[in-house]
């Protein structure tokens, strides 16, 4: 039986295995690690495995040659009560053996787990990057901050991250506690009220990594996602210095009036976009909104069609969202988008 | 024996029932659809008669209407309720009325003496929510449906604790 | 106490002893009822019942996650639904029913004729259900609490969660820790005095003392759960500022409180199967379990360092390195008395002679499910993978393994090995196999994927997951899964109803069984033991009857029972309990009024407690009657 479950996981492990190697799909996947700190994470994984894997096999062997062996005439059979009477020194010898080679495999575990700890916190720090993350129910701001502030610039749910550069995320929450999680980089850490947290990580490998908030928050914790995408350093400090710029005035009719909705109406109450006279902070900075890949904090392509039908109604789509339904004539729809869609 | 422990548990619920009161723990996350362009007061009672805002009954959108007085900064003018540049919400003088409907033409169409409108700026559902908050500042509302404390400085009792104000109408500032 | 006499009462003590000991009949009889055995099949129907509808909400859960982006429930309800099945399967089934099962057999496996205090019993029993159907009755009518069955602060503060839904869930830790702590007050007191003479500690059955020590853990950890509930409480209906931080509170400080009370509850839950698993190793290999004194002091071991662990839960908030590494070795260490039980319950099989009957099977899968459990819960205790596993479906299986494992397979055994005893007939062995291997099958179908599922990105606490992350296969697996234990669970259910009617009847040592429980009818009478036995050795019933035998001169006119000191069970003094009475259940129709008031102001505690003060006075007021003929009865000095 044991040898068929195994046949039956390993086609399992195959199928999700080439699933995951999708073309284009982001990654969220803490054994493929594309960073130091995950990797770390993923050596301590090994060697875990590894031992629990041969402790579980010795036990189970064990086990199953006790119940192999021993006569199956139980029934009725009258008791043996032999220990009562007589020491059974040689079973104790036996029992201690064991449970002195698992005292040998907790402490190798535990020193292990020392390494492992040490090599994560002993990340260089040299030239880092200075993000700091504060959660919102269901969201993400990122503020990207430098010793010289006017380089500073917001952003929400999608973080560019140079390769090779560490990077140091100070996490706050503005609500409830949230937990950050880029399975693929680091391992999580939390986002709680009252108090900051730090995380550092390192990206070795470029790509498109997910995250998802993983301490639960509420209604949508299920859809609050993030994007990292790690790139070489110089096409991020492209975006980075794109990032910084202002909105470009709108270059349309069609446009100029989608403007003219968006600061005239209840928009410019919550949302950003720099260059103009919005500068809401209840809801993402949403100046560079079309250079994003997703909307609702990871979980909605961000295409003309996702976009118009996220602010007629974002509760069609993300139910109990902060961010009301806007009932808007159908043009005047259609001209916001256009300008929306001008923020790159 | 069993039916005997059946009736208990039926009476046991229907005890609980009557404590509960649904709507109270409804969420009401989608707005109800308004005719565009129209502005009316939702949830209202048959016409003719005082609107009656039911959000004043559902514990979620009282607490959503707290979050966007904070949001939206109206402690900016009105503190905490006890009033700055604006006058206190949380005590017994109203000058352009304290029922519901009073109080959304308020936040909507600003009043004189220095109210700003809103109405362009904060849809109609969330005003409700708003003003089904201002009123549980002064105690209007029942205690089980307004907030509690929020995770905040706090300054004076949790709405839901303040005793109901009896409303007196003031006569508001002369324009200058 | 004398040896000369006969060793079976004549019929008609048999008889008096069984109008003494039985509860009244009738209606008023039925609330009235503080018999252990009949409070504890009532607790063991109750809490299945919960077990029952924590599954369904657990099917509902897997039906909503087998596809990606399914709507089939909607979010608030799905996290209610999650909230719910956690609070269900931990505060309304696992701990309870370890303690309702332990209510009915310790006495009779220590030679008692009753718990300590019946009546208070009796009141724990109806505190605990009214509490659980409190809950349920707020989950029917859309206020089930949906902040998670840990509901961490800010979340479940006032601020993010409005209305009275975690009031009712609050409300309910109140409810069911109050039950467990009278629960595990009985059971000490029960096992420490009252145990027959000659059964010295050192001779107690090993299930006798995993119940003592659970109960002893019970008083510690139930303390910080209804220290961190009630704070919430203040918080929520007074305006406290516990956990509010711009005030000075900490929102850190729920997850130490509750965490504190948390992981000793999962030690409370899989501690008293540990002695089920000897029970039934010693009676299938045919042996007494192997190095007893081993055994007993990796129980208190287990028991001690499962308070020193409650920081693993907290490996992703911001506390200091040295502090959680602290915790990861104590985590690591605790899983060292754990292996000396399984080794040494190996070491019985393997010198033991095999009967092949169903609580065995339920029991080996033990050996299996938890030790893959206990593994990934060393993999859970390292700081450093722990970020990556905490809050993924990595856990949920860990937890699963383990609860189930470590709990559900025992405690499935322990029924099928106990009905006999409970109802007088076997269960059936066809449908007992077929009942184990759906459910070992179906279980690691179920759960096995969700460590895969884990350590490939799914967060906890989710209720759905987009397509293009292909976590659908293995979602869509466990959910089949879970289908195939919920059929072997209505298996189980079969098995039972055909059975109470149709069993074979089982004598009363249908196992041959070395304990005393065995000694007397299946079901027991009402007295439990017709003459209170002297016992000479571990597993009395397998030794060779000793000298004196019994003890005689206990009444059976009235309810008494003989005290017995607390280490070597010498007798001590008589004592005489209470009769049966119906105040124990109106007193707690009295403090749930109370409880279920304060949720909605603070004046029920005012209001309230006169009831509470007025049912238990009546409770607690001795009749003159009685009085005089206990005098009567004293020996005069």
């Amino acid at each position: 039986m044991a040898a068929t479950l195994l046949r039956y996981l390993a086609g399992i492990a195959g199928g999700c295995c080439a699933g995951t190697v999708l073309a284009g799909a982001p990654g969220q996947n803490a054994l493929r690690a594309a960073g130091i700190q995950a990797e770390h994470i993923g050596w301590l994984w090994n060697l875990t495995l590894g031992l629990c894997a041969l402790v579980f096999a010795a036990v189970v062997g064990a086990f199953l040659l006790a119940l192999w062996r021993a006569p199956k005439d139980g029934a009725g059979r009258p008791p043996d009560l032999a220990s009562l009477t007589r020491p059974e020194r040689g079973i104790h010898r036996a029992v201690a053996w064991a449970t002195g080679t698992c005292v040998v495999l907790l402490l190798l575990l535990l020193g292990a787990d020392v390494v492992t700890s040490r090599a994560l916190a002993n990340l260089p720090l040299r030239n880092a990057v200075d993000i700091e993350l504060i959660g919102h129910q269901w969201w993400w701001e990122a503020r990207y901050r430098h010793a010289d502030t006017s380089r500073n610039f917001t952003t929400a749910n999608e973080l560019h991250i140079p390769v090779g550069r560490p990077v140091v995320i100070t996490l706050a929450s503005n609500d409830v506690i949230h937990s950050l999680w880029i399975p693929n980089l680091q391992g999580k850490r939390d986002l709680i009220p009252g108090r900051t947290t730090l995380l550092r990580l390192r990206a070795d490998r470029a790509g498109v990594y997910r995250g998802q908030c993983a301490e639960f928050c509420g209604l949508q914790h299920a859809l609050m996602a993030l994007e990292v995408t790690a790139e070489p350093d110089a096409a991020y400090e492209a975006w980075a210095g794109h990032q910084r710029q202002p909105a470009p005035p709108p270059d349309s009719d069609t446009a100029r009036r989608g403007q003219q909705v968006f600061l005239g109406g209840a928009c410019m109450m919550c949302h950003t976009i720099q260059g103009t006279s919005a500068q809401g902070r209840l809801g993402p900075d949403l100046t560079h909104l079309a250079g994003r890949r997703t909307l609702a904090a990871g979980t909605l392509p961000n295409n003309r069609g996702y976009l118009s039908g996220w602010i007629a109604d974002p509760h069609a789509l993300k139910e109990g969202v902060n961010m009301p339904a806007n009932q808007l004539p159908p043009d005047d729809l259609h001209a916001l988008v256009s300008y929306l869609e001008t923020l790159k | 024996m069993k039916r005997a422990m059946c009736a208990a548990c039926a009476a046991l619920l229907a005890g609980v029932a009557a404590l509960a009161g649904c709507y109270r723990e409804q969420r009401p996350v989608k707005a109800p659809p308004a005719a565009a362009g129209v502005s009316q007061p939702s949830f209202a009672a048959s016409a003719g008669q005082p609107a009656v805002n039911r959000y004043e009954e559902n514990a979620y959108a009282v607490s959503q209407g707290k979050t966007y007085y904070r949001a939206y900064n109206c402690n900016g003018c009105h503190a905490a309720g006890g009033g700055d540049s604006g006058p206190p919400l949380m005590d017994e003088r109203w000058r352009y009325g304290a029922d519901p409907a009073s109080i959304f033409t308020t936040i909507r169409q600003g009043r004189p003496n220095g109210m700003p409108a809103f109405g362009e700026r904060i849809p109609e559902d969330q005003i409700w929510q708003l003003v089904a908050y201002v009123r549980s500042m002064s105690g209007q509302l029942r205690p089980d449906v307004a907030p509690a404390r929020g995770d905040t400085l706090t300054p004076g009792k949790p709405e839901s604790r303040r005793k109901p104000q009896p409303v007196k109408a003031e006569a508001p500032p002369q324009e200058r | 106490m004398s040896s000369d006499q006969p060793h079976h009462a004549p019929a008609q003590d048999a008889a008096t002893l069984q109008r003494t000991w039985s509860d009244p009949p009738g209606l008023v009889g039925w609330f009235s009822a503080i018999n252990h055995k009949t409070i504890s099949l009532r607790f063991m129907i109750t809490t299945f019942g919960f077990f029952l509808a924590g599954g369904v909400l657990a099917l509902l859960m897997r039906l909503q996650l087998a596809r990606p982006d399914s709507r089939l429930v909607s979010p608030d309800l799905y996290n209610q639904l999650f909230t719910m099945h956690g609070s269900t399967m931990m505060f309304l089934f696992a701990v309870p029913v370890m303690q309702a099962v332990a209510m009915y057999l310790v006495p009779l496996m220590i030679g008692a004729r009753s718990v300590a205090f019946p009546r208070m019993n009796a009141f724990a029993y109806w505190i605990f259900t009214f509490g659980g159907l409190m809950l349920y009755g707020a989950f029917f009518l859309d206020i089930g609490p949906d902040v998670g069955w840990f509901a961490y602060a800010p979340l479940s503060g006032p601020q993010f969660s409005p209305g009275k839904r975690v009031d009712f869930w609050a409300q309910m830790i109140t409810f069911t820790e109050l039950a467990a702590l009278m629960e595990a007050v009985i059971l000490i007191t029960t096992i420490l005095k009252m145990r027959a003479p000659g059964m010295s500690l050192n001779r107690m059955p090993l299930f006798v003392w995993t119940m003592l020590v659970t109960s002893f853990m019970v008083l510690f950890a139930m303390p910080a759960v209804m220290l961190a509930s009630t704070a919430l409480i203040t918080d929520r209906l007074v305006g406290t500022h516990f956990y509010n931080p711009a005030e000075g509170g900490d929102v850190v400080l729920w997850q130490h409180l509750f965490w504190f009370f948390g992981h000793p509850e999962v030690y409370l839950i899989f501690i008293p199967p540990l002695g089920f698993i000897s029970s039934i190793i010693a009676t299938f290999a045919r042996r007494p379990v192997v190095a007893y004194p081993a055994m007993v002091l990796a129980l208190i071991a287990t028991a001690f360092f499962a308070f020193g662990l409650w920081v693993h839960h907290m490996f992703a908030a911001n506390l200091p390195e040295l502090g959680k590494t602290f915790f990861t070795a104590a985590s690591l260490v605790i899983a060292i008395p754990t292996a000396i039980q399984i080794f040494c319950w190996i070491a019985t099989l393997w010198s033991g002679h095999i009967a092949w009957r169903t609580p065995l099977l339920f029991v080996l899968a033990f050996f299996v499910i938890l030790l893959l459990g206990g593994l990934t819960g060393l993999m859970l205790a390292s700081v450093s993978l722990d970020t990556q596993l905490h809050d993924t479906f990595f856990v949920v299986a860990h937890l699963h393994y383990v609860l189930l494992g470590g709990a559900v397979f025992p405690l499935f055994g322990a029924f099928y090995y106990w009905f006999p005893k409970f109802t007088g007939r076997m269960l059936d062995e066809r449908l007992g196999r077929w009942n184990f291997w759906l459910f070992f099958i179906g279980f690691n179908v179920a759960f096995f994927p969700m460590h895969l599922l884990g350590l490939e990105g799914m967060p906890r606490r989710i209720y759905t997951y987009p397509k293009a992350l292909d976590w659908g296969a293995l979602n869509l697996t466990a959910t089949v899964g879970a289908l195939t234990i919920g059929v072997s669970v209505l298996l189980f259910i079969v098995n039972v109803l055909r059975s109470r009617r149709h069993g074979r009847l089982a004598g009363d040592d249908p196992w041959q069984a070395g304990t005393l429980e065995w000694s007397v009818a299946s079901p027991p009478p009402a007295g439990n033991f017709e003459q209170v036995p002297v016992v000479h050795g571990r597993y009395p019933l397998w030794l060779p009857p000793g000298t004196p035998d019994r003890v005689t001169g206990l009444t059976s006119e009235h309810r008494e029972v003989l005290i017995t000191s607390v280490v070597d069970a010498a007798p001590d003094h008589r004592l005489w309990l209470p009769s049966s009475s119906p105040w124990p259940f109106l007193c707690a129709v009295a403090v749930t009024i109370l409880f279920i008031g304060s949720i909605f102001t603070p004046w029920a505690m005012v209001w309230a407690a006169v009831p509470v003060a007025a049912t238990a006075t009546v409770w607690f007021w001795p009749k003159r009657h009685m009085t005089a003929v206990r005098s009567a009865s004293e020996v005069p000095t």
